[in-house]
């Protein structure tokens, strides 16, 4: 009796799942890295609202940045990528699934720009202002792995870069990164990962996105930010796949990526907005810095891809290695 | 395998780079302790299950398999929320080895017990009672009759926790902190150049592989000799 | 007696500090605010999607698993080949291979380039991939379960039926398989939530495609990493959960009365 309904049970239930269902309409196939999820979470609905995406289905897929495009290239489908770093961009490139001139747009091929900031503790214990600060003996510094995370290789570089806006040479500015990385408590493998980490209570401070701080922010956890004088500016690579390119709703869904209401609603998620009507109307949200850089100022990606993080040779790998060292 | 493809003396700088060795060694002295821990608890918690009888033993033995079926982040997340330091518990393991062990234990509670638990199940009660009634001591007992027979199946159940252990990833990403020559463990360490040194990664899973297989050959070297030394 | 309540309470306490207290925190956080988040959070189609695909993944890699096991333990233990401590050895391996490892060897082999490139139909970062990774982190169970049990009840019956004129398979349908049967079914609830729970080897080769290639658990790293969802992460596990207690359960159904003392029945 007992097993028969156990039987029961499991063939109802064998029956009960429908296959897949496939849906109707034009699709159209959006490959991201994970941090911009939330406000695609906003910007597809609100496509799909306008007389260009009616009827359109936008099929999402979000996960690390590396990762993503890596799984372009060995097939999984793909119309629009919307990366965390230009060099992620380079491999679809180099694969032939993107075109050469991807980035000859008007913002050169960004869809949203950030900032790196200084995540810490309500009151500011330590008394973290500056790059500096993050050197100095007993404070507990939190980053995600370089090796393993985009967004790590966005605070290398602008630790490093805001020491050459400070006058130091090229050689102690990586003295700097040694020193700092010698503060480093927490070296989660991804962004997110490290924001759980800080938030659970390790570490004086966090390096993260300002957007990343922001979306916290609006989550109402515990934190605030601090956005240091020197910094560097984040740009997100967005492209059309071949693919894409001969599908005119993956078109249209490019174009309005760039238009004020999605760029708005990227804005209202905690990215900077790369159309300047709308950055105008955030200037309160998003304060300029006075030192600034971009990723040229270093060297640009392809040098310091190789320089900084090949997992060998590279300036952060041996760094790595000196942790090891000094703790014996 | 792919780690050769680079030739032998590339696969080998890959396997001696300090950082690897220091995230292996870390890894085997985590899985020994696993190993260890379990053979105790696993053994314990099934003979409990089987032999002992107490109100809601249905529930426990429902419970034991959670470890596999909830999401390896899940878990990863509840056990920094108990042992961060701001701990709902107030115990701070989080980033540390001991950190490390109490989630490697979770992951693998289910395996000896699971083993353990059909051959209590299947074991002749007759042979106890007989030995019982020829005067001999609990411990005797145990030891004579019960023990042999259940050892095949907690070798088995610790050559899984063990091999469980060496490859776990989900469970210790966000426990661990991931410090290189601390916490980062095996896995870890795998996982963060699968996509920038594919050689590095590659080389450390190989070595993982012929450790692992190593000792379940040997675990199962133990577990033939001590059948047929029962025999 | 004393040693009696001495093992109990010891097990029962490691039970509480390395599980309850994890499982405890999970089902508070996920119910803290009541019902209705867990309720709002898996009937979100996206989630129910993914529950679905994970049972169907499920309900085939399981069946097949467990016949492949009984087939291989019984290889294992009753015919003494040469090669089969070495098949013993390589059965636990998907355990001990980084998950994400296995998910790159799909691609490897099935990516562009690979050996299996190229098939009529499409098998990374679609149904068949995500299938062939959870079959192959949830292969030993199964083995691992029924080889102990085989061994403790040695040949003896098999071959007095075997005697006595009985066919192989009604030996194994009269004789093996009931003295097996509680390793098999230990064997399947485990593969079943080692199924269920499945995220490393996964993710790499499903494309984690919103409301098409995402598992319950991919949907759960989505709730918790991109979409800062925590509810919806603690929900969707919770369910997990609850799914692999029930398979437990309709497990135990299985259990005749009589058997409780674990007296062998034939």
């Amino acid at each position: 009796m007992r097993r028969s309904l156990a039987l029961v049970v499991l063939a109802a239930l064998a029956v009960a799942l429908p296959a897949s269902a496939a849906r109707k309409g034009t699709t159209v196939s959006l490959v991201a890295y994970s941090t911009p999820t939330v406000a695609f979470g906003k910007v597809v609905p609100a496509f799909q609202a306008t007389a260009a995406g009616k009827d359109v289905s936008i099929q999402q897929s979000y996960g690390a940045s590396e990762v993503q495009a890596k799984a372009v290239i060995s097939g999984l489908g793909a119309d629009v990528v919307d990366l965390s770093l230009q060099p992620d961009m380079q491999r679809l490139v180099d694969a032939k699934l993107v075109a050469k001139d991807w980035d000859k747009n008007k913002y050169g091929g960004f869809v949203t720009k950030s900032v790196v900031v200084f995540v810490l503790r309500n009151g500011n214990p330590k008394h973290i202002r500056t790059w500096d600060d993050l050197a100095k003996p007993g404070v507990q510094v939190v980053t995600p792995n370089p090796f393993t995370s985009g967004g790590a290789r966005w605070n290398v570089m602008a630790a490093y870069g805001a020491e050459l806006r400070a006058g130091k040479t090229p050689k102690q500015a990586i003295a700097y990164l040694d020193k700092l990385f010698h503060n480093v408590v927490s070296q989660d493998t991804s962004a997110r990962n490290a924001l759980q980490t800080f938030l659970s209570g390790r570490g004086d401070v966090l390096l993260t996105y300002e957007n990343e701080a922001i979306l916290a922010q609006q989550q109402s956890k515990p934190v605030y930010y601090l956005i240091p004088k020197a910094t560097i500016q984040i740009e997100n690579p967005l492209a059309l796949t071949t693919s894409g390119k001969s599908k005119a709703e993956a078109r249209a869904f490019y174009n309005y990526l760039y238009s004020p209401a999605a760029q708005t609603l990227f804005a209202q998620t905690g990215y900077r907005p790369v159309v300047r009507s709308v950055a105008k109307q955030f200037t309160k949200q998003f304060p300029a810095r006075p030192q600034l850089f971009k990723i040229g100022y270093v060297g640009g990606w392809d040098k310091v891809s190789t320089q900084f993080f090949d997992p060998d040779k590279g300036v952060m790998a041996k760094i790595e290695r000196g942790l090891g060292v000094s703790t014996g | 395998m792919k780690g050769a493809g680079g030739g032998w003396a590339h696969f080998w700088d890959a396997a001696s780079n300090p950082e690897a060795v220091a995230a292996l060694k870390l890894t085997l002295w985590l899985s020994a302790g696993v190993v260890a821990i379990n053979a105790l608890s696993g053994t314990a918690i099934a003979w409990v299950l089987v032999r002992d009888r107490f109100a809601g033993k249905g529930l426990v033995n429902a419970l034991i398999d959670l470890p596999f079926a909830l999401p390896t982040i899940v878990a990863s997340l509840t056990l920094l929320a108990l042992y961060s330091p701001r701990s709902e518990i107030g115990k701070h393991v989080a980033y540390t080895r001991i950190g490390l062990l109490l989630a490697l234990l979770f992951v693998t509670l289910p395996f000896v017990v699971r083993t353990v638990q059909p051959v209590l199940l299947e074991l002749d009660r007759e042979m106890e009672e007989a030995a019982a009634s020829l005067g001999a001591g609990r411990l005797a007992i145990f030891r004579r009759v019960v023990f042999p027979n259940l050892l095949p199946a907690v070798l088995s159940g610790v050559a899984l926790a063990f091999a469980r252990a060496i490859g776990e990833f989900g469970a210790v990403v966000l426990i661990s902190g991931n410090r290189p020559f601390k916490t980062e463990v095996a896995s870890l360490y795998i996982f963060g150049r699968v996509n920038t040194d594919p050689a590095g990664a590659a080389a450390l899973s190989v070595e993982l592989l012929v450790i692992s297989l190593a000792v379940l050959l040997s675990i199962g070297g133990i577990r033939r000799w001590a059948t047929r030394h029962d025999r | 007696m004393i040693g009696r309540y001495l093992l109990r309470f010891g097990a029962l306490g490691y039970l509480g500090v390395v599980l309850l207290a994890p499982v405890a925190l999970i089902f508070w956080r996920t119910f803290e605010h009541g019902w209705h988040p867990f309720w709002a959070a898996i009937s979100n189609p996206d989630a129910v999607h993914a529950l679905k695909l994970t049972l169907e993944v499920t309900l085939i890699a399981v069946p097949l698993n467990t016949v492949f096991g009984i087939l291989c333990g019984l290889a294992i233990v009753r015919h003494r080949l040469p090669a089969m401590g070495l098949v013993n050895a390589l059965v636990d391996l998907p355990l001990a291979l980084s998950p994400v490892v296995v998910g790159l060897a799909l691609i490897l082999v099935y990516g562009p380039g690979g050996w299996l490139h190229g098939l009529p139909f499409k098998v990374l970062f679609s149904f068949p991939a995500i299938l062939l990774a959870t079959m192959f982190v949830s292969l030993p169970f199964v083995v691992r379960e029924v080889v102990p049990v085989l061994r403790e009840i040695g040949t003896d019956q098999e071959e007095a039926a075997a005697t006595l004129g009985a066919s192989s398979f009604a030996t194994f349908r009269r004789i093996t398989l009931p003295a097996i049967r509680w390793a098999v079914a230990y064997g399947v609830v485990l593969t079943m939530a080692r199924s269920l729970g499945e995220f490393g080897a996964v993710s790499v080769v499903s494309g984690n495609v919103v409301g098409h290639t995402q598992t319950l658990t991919l949907y759960v790293q989505d709730a918790y990493a991109n979409q800062f969802n925590e509810t919806g992460a603690y929900s969707a596990s919770v369910l997990l959960a609850l799914l692999a207690i029930a398979t437990l359960l309709l497990m135990t159904m299985f259990r005749p009365k009589e058997e409780t003392r674990g007296d062998r029945g034939a």
